[in-house]
């Protein structure tokens, strides 16, 4: 008895251990570096001088992006499918284990969807029909990177939110009606406003894990450097995170560009820690406020 | 009257999104798969491979008889995706060895033997974990890790199987771990009031029976963490060396299907063979992982089935 609880209790340990090594050696080896320069700086000398500010100005407006094609269009299908969808439908009870099981396909198939389907297909299109073969759209660039993102994260904001709709219960719809209500005002005036907090959680989620990825925007969008800022929806960007792998594996003096890749680990590590832990406080709100 | 068409025009918009949303998703695969079909139809393309290019053993040089081999870019390109195979099945194996029984293990005692205060400290530590980006585990693996490794070791290959399996295995052990502790929590407490009330101690009652009821789920939770492996790709494209052998050593560099992908996709020209190739391999990549996780959420499924049926 006693062996066992050693032995889970040791595994337990194992993966708090872990994780304080990880971080701890993040934070120790980033935090030399940090500073406003850095934030606030382009890249010099072949990135081993100088900050990380067109990356997380990229990574910004790719999120930025990326959350106003996926939240309406997450939100809308989520109340489609809890409001609307006949709830004994089999090809609808399909479609939506399929959309549960698309959040496990691998990111880079996304990737590869994204330069075959919005770069060649639909950016090669609308140059040959608007502007008469020139390469304007049909090359990497934000809005790609962008919608192909979108797309990865849309399971995850369907997910979440339809799972915030299912937790209101029943009798708040039959009052609304009884009212007089109609379905739509009874949506947008009961059904959203109590499940905003739980709306609010999958945006947060998706957004952490869009500005994490990088598989999908490696051929979508994401440039080694830029001399300028995008500003154009069909210019190219940089990314923090695809800042980090081009930097840890293909720049030219490793061990000098070694103070501001472990400097760009932590602003990404930061990042994406703040949006997750955001995400759970709101969760856990909302737990709280539905107890009462 | 004109209120109601307004209202009627909302209606059709989230009629109309969500009919757009669930065929773009389908296009995903299908698009995927169009640009693979070249492989079975082209003329030109089977000049250089085919299926059975793709998954036999082929003679390239007379000396050395059948072998696979990967080597795309090469005077006769070799598109042998079984090399490649081979590497995703080594780091899979490396990283749910790793991460299955501690994930397992850890969930068991947080939720069997542990206080609350624990319980409430091993959450968020967690949650830390899991939204790690894969970079930064790539990267920690690629600049840290693997000197570790290969200064304990003295390993040949400072980027190997092991090293990344492990890397991989971080990003693993929050699935089972959540997934398996959902399911130990989904027992309900009558099943271990029984058991401790005829005298089991606590391990007893984890052991025979709160875990056997989990089982399903527990299942379900490798399973999961399988699709995260095969699928994982920033972590194996930084930190397994990304060299195409065929050998079942763990201590030499690999390439993964994944990383395949990343790796030469930038480079290819647009309808070619090799990039028809790319996406024969996005598409099984696809099958296998929706499968895994569409047999995960079955079992998931099973589990709830099995509690409430019983309880």
């Amino acid at each position: 008895m006693k062996f066992f609880y050693f032995l889970t209790g040791l595994a337990c340990f194992i993966i708090v251990a872990i994780v304080f090594i990880v971080v701890g050696n993040i934070i120790y080896l980033g935090s030399g570096n940090i500073t406003m320069e850095f934030l606030t700086k382009a890249p010099e000398l072949g990135m081993t001088k100088g900050g990380i500010f067109p990356a997380i100005f990229g990574t910004v407006a790719l999120v930025v992006l990326m959350t106003i094609a996926v939240i309406p269009v997450g939100v809308l299908t989520a109340i489609y499918l809890n409001e609307y969808a006949p709830k004994k439908s089999k090809l609808l009870k399909l479609l939506r284990i399929a959309l549960h099981n698309l959040a496990g396909v691998p990111s880079i198939v996304y990737g590869l969807f994204g330069l075959g389907f919005f770069v060649h297909f639909i950016g090669t299109g609308i140059d040959k029909i608007f502007y008469g073969g020139n390469i304007i759209f049909g090359q990497p660039a934000i809005i790609w990177a962008s919608l192909t993102m979108a797309m990865l994260t849309l399971p995850t904001v369907v997910v979440t939110t339809e799972e915030a709709l299912q937790s209101i219960p029943d009798s708040y719809r039959e009052v609304a009606y009884s009212l007089g209500a109609t379905k739509i005002q009874m949506i947008f005036k009961v059904v959203i406003p109590n499940s905003i907090s739980g709306i609010l959680t999958g945006g947060i989620l998706a957004i952490s894990r869009g500005a994490g990825e990088v598989a999908p925007i490696m051929f979508t969008g994401a440039a080694y450097y830029l001399p300028y800022l995008p500003t154009r929806l069909n210019d190219q960007f940089m990314e923090l995170g695809y800042h980090i792998y081009v930097m840890a594996t293909q720049s030219p003096d490793v061990e000098i560009t070694k103070p501001i890749l472990y400097s760009t680990v932590l602003v990404l590590f930061v990042l994406t820690l703040s949006l997750n832990f955001i995400a759970i406080l709101i969760r856990a709100n909302m737990r709280a406020s539905m107890r009462r | 009257m004109k209120i109601f068409n307004k209202l009627n025009l909302i209606e059709i918009c989230i009629k109309l999104t969500a009919f757009i949303v669930i065929s773009a998703l389908i296009l995903i695969f299908i698009f995927i798969a169009k640009e693979s079909l070249p492989i079975f139809t082209s003329r030109e393309i089977h000049n250089e491979t085919n299926l059975s290019k793709l998954f036999l053993p082929q003679e390239y040089n007379p000396n050395k008889g059948k072998e696979f081999l990967w080597q795309p870019v090469s005077k006769i390109p070799k598109y042998s995706v079984i090399v490649l195979l081979l590497g995703t099945l080594k780091v899979t194996f490396v990283a749910l060895i790793f991460a299955v029984p501690i994930a397992i293990m850890a969930a068991i005692f947080t939720s069997e033997f542990s206080s609350n205060f624990i319980k409430e400290f091993i959450k968020p530590i967690i949650e830390i974990l899991a939204g790690l980006p894969s970079v930064v585990l790539g990267f920690f693996a690629l600049m840290i890790l693997a000197t570790w490794f290969q200064n304990a070791f003295g390993w040949t290959f400072r980027l190997n199987a092991i090293t990344a399996g492990i890397a991989i295995g971080l990003a693993v052990i929050p699935i089972v771990y959540t997934i398996t502790e959902d399911a130990l929590n989904a027992v309900p407490k009558t099943y271990r009031d029984g058991a401790l009330a005829l005298g089991a101690n606590k391990w007893q009652t984890a052991y025979r029976i709160v875990l056997p009821a989990a089982s399903p789920g527990i299942f379900a939770a490798c399973i999961l963490g399988l699709g995260r492996a095969i699928g994982e790709t920033m972590i194996v494209l930084m930190a397994s060396g990304n060299a195409a052998i065929m050998t079942l050593d763990f201590t030499q560099s690999v390439r993964t299907l994944s990383a395949t992908i990343a790796a030469e996709l930038a480079e290819v020209v647009v309808g070619s063979t090799h990039y028809c190739v790319l996406f024969f391999i996005g598409a099984f990549l696809f099958i296998i992982t929706f499968f895994i996780n569409l047999l995960g959420y079955w079992f998931v499924n099973r589990l709830r089935i099995k509690l409430e049926g019983k309880a």
